[in-house]
């Protein structure tokens, strides 16, 4: 039954039920604190299309989420207090950027723990 | 060489056949996560919107007037907004006091869908710019929050609300007060 009302919606959902396209964006005059804001963009994740970030993302959540962080750049907020803004509403997941913290320590250390693991293994086929 | 050193030189082929093992598994599943709310136990989102279609607006101040409610974030573009519409109803004509906000939406548009569907809302804040669903912690609409009587978000369901999550919902309400 609710199949087929949801059938029949969808035929006879319109154009109209569908979202508007978000209002184009407006770049903050300021050239610095715009490529500020632009580089937060590319490392906070879109809700909607979720692999991409929201400088990249057309949907209209991520145009909320850039007039969010450009009004946020203009006010004098640093990017860091903008992304633990965003932080705060939906987790560490909308940033790209893993946080540093000791859950996360292996995770940065890994790099530097498989470096030096391989230059041990190297310096040991040296030397014999 | 001794056997356990060669055993040894085979763990890191074991381990990366692990990894493209895993990555292979997971190539065909679809990557949209489930992100829940974290202001689920904070404060909701200050917010003073205008009313829509005759309705009075939404304020801060009336999500903390001592009895809980539910925040009903909608779209008059949202399909499964219309889906939920029967069970807005049902909660409605349970007593709950249910307040919109129309995200992302137009006045005449917010009206339509309301002729079209009927208007359960006490109270309806008209968000233009979307930011609602950013304060909300929100990822989609519709989605559903219970607010306690002082203006704290107690639960969020995402996703139009089923015949089934009534009882459910009247619950969390019921836990709220």
């Amino acid at each position: 039954m609710r199949a087929l009302a949801v059938a029949l919606l969808l035929l006879a959902g319109s154009p109209a039920l569908a979202e508007p396209p978000p209002p184009p964006d407006v770049p903050l005059a300021d050239a610095q604190l715009e490529a500020k804001a632009k580089a937060l963009m590319g490392e906070l994740r879109c809700l909607t299309c979720q692999n991409q970030s929201i400088a990249d993302s057309n949907a209209g959540q991520a145009q909320a989420m850039r007039v969010e962080v450009r009004e946020r750049i203009a006010s004098g907020d640093s990017p860091d207090e903008v992304r633990a803004f965003f932080v705060e509403r939906y987790g560490d997941w909308v940033s790209f950027v893993p946080p540093a913290r000791e859950d996360t320590a292996l995770l940065w250390a890994a790099p530097l723990l498989f470096l030096t693991v391989g230059a041990l293994l190297v310096a040991r086929r040296f030397r014999r | 060489m001794s056997w356990t050193t060669r055993a040894l030189w085979l763990l890191p082929l074991l381990l990366f056949t692990g990894l493209v093992v895993l990555m292979a598994q997971n190539l065909g599943k679809p990557q949209q996560a489930v992100v829940r709310s974290h202001m689920v136990g904070k404060p909701a989102p200050a917010m003073a919107l205008e009313g829509v279609a005759g309705v009075p607006g939404l304020a801060t101040a009336d999500l903390k007037a001592g009895t809980p409610v539910l925040v009903n974030l909608f779209a008059s573009w949202c399909l499964p907004c219309a889906v939920e519409a029967p069970q807005l109803k049902a909660l409605q004509a349970r007593g709950v006091t249910l307040y919109g906000i129309a995200v992302r939406d137009q006045p005449a548009d917010v009206e339509g869908f309301l002729a079209k569907h009927g208007n359960p809302f006490g109270r309806i804040g008209l968000d233009p710019g979307g930011r609602m669903m950013i304060g909300f912690g929100a990822s989609g609409v519709p989605e559903t929050y219970v607010i306690d009587g002082r203006g704290v978000v107690r639960y969020q369901h995402l996703g139009e609300i089923r015949a089934e999550h009534v009882p459910m919902l009247l619950a969390e309400l019921e836990k709220a007060k």
